[in-house]
Formats: structure tokens, sequence, C-alpha cells
């Protein structure tokens, strides 16, 4: 198991990121999701065409990572590994979009780059915080900071079985993959009704060995409630976190301060 | 000592493929006894095994585990008297590190954090594998595995433990070390498995199953050292009870 896409996607090391010992890893997670939750309803509430007002949000992810002594490297992998669903999200914005809003020197700026950087810095920003949330909590502490935040059991259970079946069906799938390979005698395409036929029984194998970790949880007592050796009990420090980091977040949302910044050296410049 | 007790009486049950796994089974197994479940593949032992801590619910028959009458309403306390060992330990082991994994149980049991932490320590060192607490489950060893998967049922303080096929997949010393360990419980112990060797080491009872039906029930002496009867079943008498020199 160690091998299969746990190790590919070094899920383990997200889950090693979590047992560090550091002032973010010991705030609750609770705090840590709002923090997050606010972070990203922020970003994504500006303009389509904002790229550089975006900029002083960046302080928080960096923030995070240095206090909570994150490999910056691990992470950066992570997003890159997720970056082509934001390419294929922007793609055809430079394309459809013409309309020059700015221009820099004598080169001009169309909308649809604008907007495609700006989804870029958007999705940098976001996949970023809540790899930082994970590193910092671990699914499972998070899953029940969400439950104990007010969040349906029903889903905070689901995004934990989300977690853990993930690797499992992967895990499959890779073994399948495997046995096909060995027998195709070097032949790449097999045509749709092999794919089709290898995913069909990769779905019930799947299913069978869900079936048989729910049984191990049942086993020993599982009832849907997620429960914690320690439950966290969240005090000032958690109000000082969320409170702190929404009003930058707003403050950030409300002044730009890249702009404030820059527009001076801008015109100045030019 | 009544709870320690595992009776199953006139057991049926077919899927709903229409396959009959088990067409009437019935023993009794009592306080601290080691029992093997034998038979070949497809015998009936996993459908028997799922019924002893309420996985299937008996549809026909009966299962009485101590002073429960297994049914939907008892299942729970049922879990907690029988602790179940499964085949592939990763399935068992699902949390992020051997700690957590074994604190499962006594946490959902509704045990204070302390007695949790406790529990979950000395099941660990019952299988020698406290120093291995924070590790991620998925990193170990076979044996060690195998090792925590048992953790995580002893930390429940189970009265009877059901395993299945413990000593699969493990190296000739992980086998051993398993061996000694399974010796030194004292709890009622329940064995499905092909390793007739380990049997004839640690259980003196064996039920022999074949077609979903109990075919033998006694001393695993007298049925295991049986050639006739085990090549009937598809089974084979061990090496060690085939010739009379020490080993």
């Amino acid at each position: 198991m160690s091998t299969g896409v746990a190790g590919y996607l070094e899920v383990g090391r997200m889950d090693e990121l979590a047992r560090l010992d550091s002032p973010v890893h010991r705030l609750d997670a609770r705090a840590q999701a709002l923090t997050t939750m606010a972070f990203v309803l922020v970003v994504m509430s500006y303009p389509r065409y904002e790229v550089s007002a975006l900029m002083p949000l960046c302080v928080y992810p960096i923030a995070l990572m240095a206090a909570a002594n994150l490999p910056v490297g691990v992470l950066l992998k992570k997003l890159a590994m997720a970056a082509p669903f934001a390419l294929f999200v922007g793609l055809f914005n430079p394309v459809l979009d013409h309309q020059v809003v700015t221009t820099v020197g004598s080169v001009s700026i169309t909308g649809g780059w604008l907007s495609f950087a700006s989804i870029l810095v958007r999705f940098a920003l976001t996949v970023s915080a809540a790899l930082i949330l994970i590193s910092c909590t671990g699914i499972h502490r998070l899953c029940a900071g969400l439950e104990r935040l007010g969040m349906p059991r029903v889903f905070a259970v689901q995004l934990l079985f989300l977690y853990r079946y993930f690797f499992v069906i992967g895990d499959e799938g890779l073994r399948m993959k495997r046995s096909v390979e060995i027998r195709s005698a070097g032949r790449k395409a097999l045509g749709m009704r092999v794919y089709g036929q290898v995913i069909g029984h990769l779905l019930l194998r799947s299913m069978d060995r869900a079936q048989r970790i729910y049984r191990a949880m049942v086993a020993r007592g599982f009832d849907g409630e997620i429960r914690m050796v320690r439950p966290a009990k969240p005090g000032w420090r958690e109000v000082g976190f969320v409170a702190g980091w929404t009003v930058y977040f707003l403050a950030a949302r409300m002044w730009n301060g890249a702009a404030l910044l820059g527009n001076h050296w801008v015109r100045s410049g030019l | 000592m009544s709870h320690h007790v595992v009776e199953v009486r006139d057991l049926a049950f077919a899927y709903p493929d229409g396959t009959e796994a088990l067409k009437g089974v019935s023993f009794r197994i009592t306080h601290g006894e080691c029992v093997a479940v034998i038979g070949g593949n497809g015998a009936g032992k996993s459908t028997l095994l799922q019924h002893l801590n309420g996985y299937l619910m008996p549809v026909c028959g009966t299962v009485r585990v101590g002073d429960f009458s297994l049914t939907r309403e008892t299942a729970a306390a049922v879990r907690r008297s029988v602790g179940m060992v499964f085949q592939d330990a990763d399935d068992q082991l699902f949390m992020p590190t051997v700690f957590e994994d074994v604190a499962f149980g006594p946490l959902n049991f509704g045990l204070s954090a302390g007695d949790v932490e406790e529990r979950a320590m000395s099941a660990l060192e019952r299988v020698g594998m406290a120093h291995l607490r924070a590790r991620p489950p998925y990193k170990l060893s076979a044996g060690e595995k195998r090792a925590v998967a048992i953790a995580t049922v002893l930390a429940v303080l189970p009265d009877v433990l059901v395993m299945d096929e413990p000593s699969s997949n493990l190296d000739p010393r992980g086998r051993r070390r398993l061996i000694e360990l399974l010796r030194t419980f004292e709890h009622t112990r329940i064995i499905a498995t092909h390793d007739l060797e380990m049997v004839v080491e640690i259980c003196p009872r064996v039920i022999v199953l074949d077609g979903g039906q109990v075919v033998a029930d006694g001393s695993t002496a007298a049925i295991l050292g049986d050639e006739a009867l085990m090549l009937k079943h598809g089974l084979e008498k061990p090496h060690s009870l085939r010739h009379q020199h020490p080993h």
C-alpha cells in the first residue's frame, strides 16, 4: 500500500507535516478552518481583472508556512500537480476576451490575459491555503473540527472517507494497471472495451475494499461520530488568530496596498 | 464466566446470489478455549466469522456471545466483547498514526482521554509495538502491521478474540512472534486459518468446516492426525504430526 498512489502523491508527507509541532499546529483546527474560509472568500470576492490587489494576500500563506515550519518545496510540488485544472479553467480567457484594459509602456494588455493571470494567482492562493490547512491539522483533526463548527456530521464523515478511499481506489487502480500491462504484450492501446471493463471491475473491487474497511471501523465501535484523543479547547490564541487575519484580509480587500505603493512609482517612472 | 462463551446454533446463511455459505453450523466454545476453524477455500470460514461480531446477522439459527443473543439491538455490545482481527491488516489500520489507530476503539466506546491513552499504550506494549506509536501504519512491515492490528483490538478489552488468517503474509520470524503472542493470551480465541502447523502449536481444539457444515469438531491431535478425514475435506495432515521424531 505504501508504494501505491499514496506514495506517488506523497500523502504520507502531508500526514507527516500534520504531526509537526509549531505554534500554528497547536491551534485548534476550527480556528484554522475558519481563517482559511475567510481567506478563500476574500480572494474570490475580487473583480475578475484584479491581479495586483491580490498581492498583499500572499502574506498569509507565506507567514503561515514560515510559522509552521512547512517545507516550501513539498507544497509547491502539490500546487504544481493541481495547476493543470486552473490552467484549463482560464485557458480560453485570452482567446475570447480581446478588450484592452491597460497598457504597460507600448504593450497593451487585454482583459483576457489579465483575468487569466488573476485566475492563476487566485488558484495559487486558495490551493496553498488549503494545503497549509491540511498540513497543519491533518485530515482527521480537520474533519472533527469542521463537525464541531456545525458542518453536518454526514458531510464531515464523507470528507474523511473521501480522503481515505481515494488512495484505496488509486492503489487498486495501480495494481490493475500493472496486471493489464503485464498481459498486454507490449501493446499500448488496448481499446475502449478493455478499459471499460477494467474500470467497471475497479469500481467493484474498491467497493469491496471500502466495505472491509468500514467493517473494521464498525467492529471497533464506529458510529458516525469522529472522536479525538484530546479534543482541543479553543482559547484567546484562537480568537486572536481568526480575528487578526480576518481584519487583515478585509483591510487588504478594501485598500489596494499594491496600488497605493505602486501608483506613485508607476506615475513617476513612466 | 458466561460472558466468554460463544455458542452458535443451527446457523445457516445464503448470499443474495443464492450461494449457500453456511448450512446449519453448531458449536459451543467456552471460556479461555483456543479453537481453530479450518477448511478449504469456500468452506464457509469467513462467513462464519462475519457472524461472530455482528457484521452479518443470523437470519436462520442463533449466535450467542456471553449473555447476548446476537441481534441488531445487541450488536454494539457483542462487538465490544468480540475483538475481530481481519485478514488484511491494511483494512484494519486506517488512522494516520499507530497510536491513533489503537485509540480508535476505546474512544468510540466512550472512555475518557486519560483512559484511552493508557489503554492504547498498554495494548501496544502487550504486542511489543509501543516504540512505533507515532509511525504511520502503512509504513510498517507486515509483521508489525499484524501486531498493531491485534493491539487495536486488545485496546477494547474484548473477552473473545476472533482472527482471520493471522499468520498469512508473515515471514517465519514474524509468524513465530505471532504464535508466541497468541500463546500468552487468556481470551477465548477463535482462529480461522490454513496454517495447520500453527494450529498444532496453539489450538487444542479444531472445528473443520466443509461445504458450510461442521464435519469434525474435537481435539487437534485426533482430527489433524486423521489423514483420511483431512484429505477428504481438502486439507492435509501437518508435517509435524506425520513423523514421530522430535523437532
